[in-house]
C-alpha cells in the first residue's frame, strides 16, 4: 500500500501531498459521535431497546433454569448483554450507513479524497465506544437490580473482554455486509430487525439454549449470537452450569472460531457488496 | 496528457435497450464555464456523474484533467469539485462541522470559517442542518462540493430551490472561481443563469449534443439572427418561403419566424396583412433571439424531427 502511493506521488510530482488516514478517520470519528449522541431515533433504538427488554425481562422471569440451581435471570442476563452489543454493532451500524446512503453523505465522501477505510475505521471505532457504553450501562443495571455476580477473577474478566471484542467484530462486519439487502432507509429498521429478534430467540437469550430444539440449536450456532451468549454464560455464570451445555463443556475455542469465522466472512462481503456509487447511493 | 481539463468524446450510457447518453461530445476549456442546458430526461446528470466518476459508462472516452474518473484516484478527486443535484441531508449536524469534516480530506482546502463565508452561511455556522431551509442546506452542499479548492468544479444545478437573493450570492461564487481560473460545468434550468455566468454553453437533447457555441453564437436561432413575431388574422398564418424565413413553434400561440432578412420578412408580412384589410401587421415584434429562444426553438425542432 505505502509503496502503491509512493509510486503514485512520483507520477505527480507536481500534485500536493495527500492528508493521511489519521486526520481523515479523526474526522469521520467526530461526526460519527456527533450524529450518535444527536439522533434520539439511534439512542432509543439501539440503547434503549437492550435496556428496556432487560428491565421487563428482568423482572418477569425467576426461578432456577430446569437442571441446574442457575437462576434463570442470570442466564437471560448474559444473553441480553450479548444481544446489546449486536444492538449497537449490528443494528445500530446498518441504520447508520443505509441513512447516510439515502442523504447523500457516502457519495460526498465517495467525491472527495477521502481514503475509503477511513469510513470503515470510523465506523468501527464509533460501534466500539457505542457497544462498550450500552454493556456498561446493561451491566450496572444489571449489578445494581439483578443481583448479577460481576466476575470473580481476572481470567474471567478476561474472557468476557475478548468475546465482547470478536463478537463485536463480528456483528460489525456482518452488519456492512448486510446493507446490501436493505432497499432504502425507511425499511432498514423493518429488514434489519427481524434475523436479530430471530436469532435473540433462537440463540438462548429469551430461552435457555439447551432447552432449545437441537436443529435449532444448531441453525444457531451458526451465526454470531448465539457463541457470545455461551461465552457470556461462561463468564456470568457457575461453572457448574456447563453441565447443560452442548457436551457438557464451554467450548471456548468454538467461539473462537466462529466469530473469527464471522470477521473474515463479513470483511470479504462486504469487499464485494459494498457500494460507493449506483442507484441506492444518493 | 490533453490540453483542455474536461474532453469527453462519443459518450453513450446504456439502461437496457435506451440511451440516456447517446454518443455526446463535448469539450471545456481551461477556465472555462460551460452550461450544461437541455430538458429533463435529456441526459445532462448522468453524462455529469459519468464525468465526476459516480456512474460508470457504457462506451466512449472521457477525459477529466487528463485522467479517466473512473480510476477514482485520490489525488485526482482532491482537484474535482463536485455538487451533485440532490441536496444532501446532514440531519444534526451543524454547518462548520460538516465543513470542517470535509475540509480535512483535502491537501489544500479552504479555512472552514472563509469557505461558511463564500456561500453566506456565517450567520447559520453554528445551526444544525436539520433546523435550516432548502436553499440554506443547498449553500451548505455547494460548499462541501469545493472545499477542497478544485481545478474543475461540477454544479448539478446548484441553485434549484434557491430564493433570488441566494442564487445571485451562487452567481458571485461561480465568478469567484472564474477569475480564479477554475474550470467549471453548470447544469441549469434557469437560461438567464446560463446567460449570466458561461462562456460557452451546450444544448444536449435525447443524450446528444445539438448545439454548442459562445452564448451569443447561441443566440441565434438554428442559425438565424433575427426573430419575427406576429398574429394569425382570423386564424389565418402567413406563408413565407422557407429560405426566408423559418416557423417555430415557440408555445405562445403566435406566429414566430427566425430569419436573417428581417427586413424583407417585414415586408412579406406587411403585405400579406394588407390583403386581409389590415395596415399594420398585428402584434408585430423584431428582436433579437434570447438563449431562451434558441432552446425553446431547438427544443422544439427535435420534437418534429
Amino acid at each position: 500500500m505505502t509503496a502503491q502511493l509512493a509510486n503514485v506521488a512520483a507520477v505527480h510530482a507536481d500534485e500536493p501531498s495527500m492528508p493521511g488516514i489519521v486526520p481523515a478517520t479523526l474526522a469521520r470519528i467526530k461526526v460519527e459521535l456527533l450524529g450518535f449522541i444527536r439522533n434520539p431515533q439511534s439512542l432509543v433504538f439501539t440503547v434503549s431497546l437492550p435496556l428496556l427488554l432487560m428491565l421487563i425481562f428482568g423482572s418477569v422471569f425467576s426461578g432456577p433454569v430446569e437442571g441446574t440451581d442457575v437462576d434463570f435471570r442470570q442466564v437471560f442476563i448474559s444473553g441480553i448483554i450479548a444481544a446489546g452489543a449486536m444492538s449497537t454493532a449490528f443494528s445500530g451500524l446498518t441504520i447508520s450507513v443505509v441513512i447516510e446512503r439515502e442523504h447523500g453523505i457516502i457519495r460526498r465522501m465517495a467525491s472527495s479524497p477521502m481514503p475509503k477505510s477511513a469510513y470503515f475505521i470510523g465506523k468501527v471505532l464509533m460501534v466500539l465506544i457505542t457497544t462498550v457504553l450500552e454493556v456498561a450501562l446493561l451491566l450496572l443495571v444489571a449489578v445494581l437490580l439483578f443481583q448479577l455476580d460481576l466476575p470473580a477473577t481476572a481470567a474471567l474478566w478476561g474472557t468476557f473482554i475478548w468475546v465482547l471484542l470478536l463478537g463485536t467484530a463480528a456483528c460489525t462486519m456482518a452488519g456492512f455486509a448486510y446493507c446490501a439487502l436493505i432497499p432504502n432507509a425507511k425499511s432498514a429498521a423493518a429488514v434489519t430487525t427481524p434475523p436479530f429478534m430471530i436469532l435473540q430467540f433462537i440463540s438462548g437469550v429469551f430461552y435457555p439454549f439447551h432447552m432449545l430444539p437441537g436443529w435449532m440449536q444448531t441453525i444457531a450456532s451458526v451465526f454470531p449470537l448465539a457463541p457470545m451468549t455461551r461465552g457470556f454464560r461462561h463468564v456470568f455464570l457457575p461453572d457448574t452450569f456447563k453441565a447443560v451445555e452442548a457436551g457438557g463443556v464451554w467450548n471456548l475455542q468454538g467461539i473462537v472460531v466462529t466469530l473469527v469465522a464471522w470477521i473474515i466472512l463479513g470483511t470479504f462481503l462486504t469487499a464485494i457488496t459494498f457500494k460507493w456509487r449506483g442507484p441506492r447511493v444518493r | 496528457m490533453s490540453e483542455n481539463p474536461i474532453e469527453v468524446k462519443q459518450l453513450v450510457k446504456t439502461y437496457g435497450d435506451f440511451n440516456a447518453v447517446d454518443g455526446l461530445d463535448m469539450v471545456v476549456h481551461r477556465g472555462e464555464v460551460f452550461a450544461l442546458l437541455g430538458p429533463n430526461g435529456a441526459g445532462k446528470t448522468t453524462a455529469v456523474e459519468i464525468m465526476v466518476g459516480t456512474r460508470t459508462r457504457t462506451s466512449g472516452e472521457v477525459s477529466i484533467l487528463g485522467e479517466d474518473p473512473g480510476k477514482d484516484r485520490r489525488a485526482w478527486r482532491a482537484r474535482v469539485g463536485v455538487v451533485p443535484q440532490n441536496t444532501a441531508d446532514f440531519a444534526e449536524l451543524t454547518v462548520r462541522e460538516v465543513v470542517s469534516h470535509f475540509t480535512a480530506f483535502y491537501p489544500n482546502p479552504f479555512d472552514p470559517d472563509e469557505l461558511i463565508e463564500m456561500v453566506g452561511l456565517t450567520a447559520k455556522s453554528r445551526s444544525r442542518a436539520s433546523s435550516m431551509s432548502g436553499g440554506q442546506r443547498r449553500r451548505l452542499d455547494v460548499a462541501v462540493g469545493m472545499a477542497g479548492r478544485p481545478d474543475v468544479l461540477f454544479l448539478d444545478e446548484p441553485t434549484t430551490g434557491l430564493d433570488p437573493e441566494a442564487r445571485r450570492q451562487a452567481w458571485d461564487l461561480v465568478r469567484f472561481f472564474k477569475e480564479r481560473n477554475v474550470t467549471t460545468v453548470l447544469t441549469t434550468h434557469y437560461l438567464d443563469e446560463a446567460e449570466a455566468l458561461a462562456d460557452r454553453a451546450g444544448i444536449i437533447a435525447r443524450g446528444r449534443m445539438r448545439q454548442v457555441g459562445t452564448l451569443s453564437e447561441l443566440t441565434t436561432l438554428a442559425g438565424h439572427t433575427t426573430q419575427v413575431i406576429c398574429d394569425p388574422i382570423d386564424k389565418d398564418e402567413p406563408r413565407l418561403p422557407k429560405e426566408l424565413a423559418v416557423p417555430f413553434n415557440d408555445h405562445t400561440g403566435r406566429v414566430s419566424l427566425a430569419t436573417d432578412q428581417p427586413t424583407r420578412v417585414v415586408q412579406e408580412l406587411a403585405s400579406w396583412a394588407k390583403e386581409r384589410g389590415h395596415d399594420e401587421v398585428p402584434g408585430l415584434i423584431v428582436k433579437r433571439p434570447t438563449l431562451e429562444d434558441t432552446y425553446l426553438a431547438l427544443v422544439s425542432l427535435e420534437k418534429t424531427e
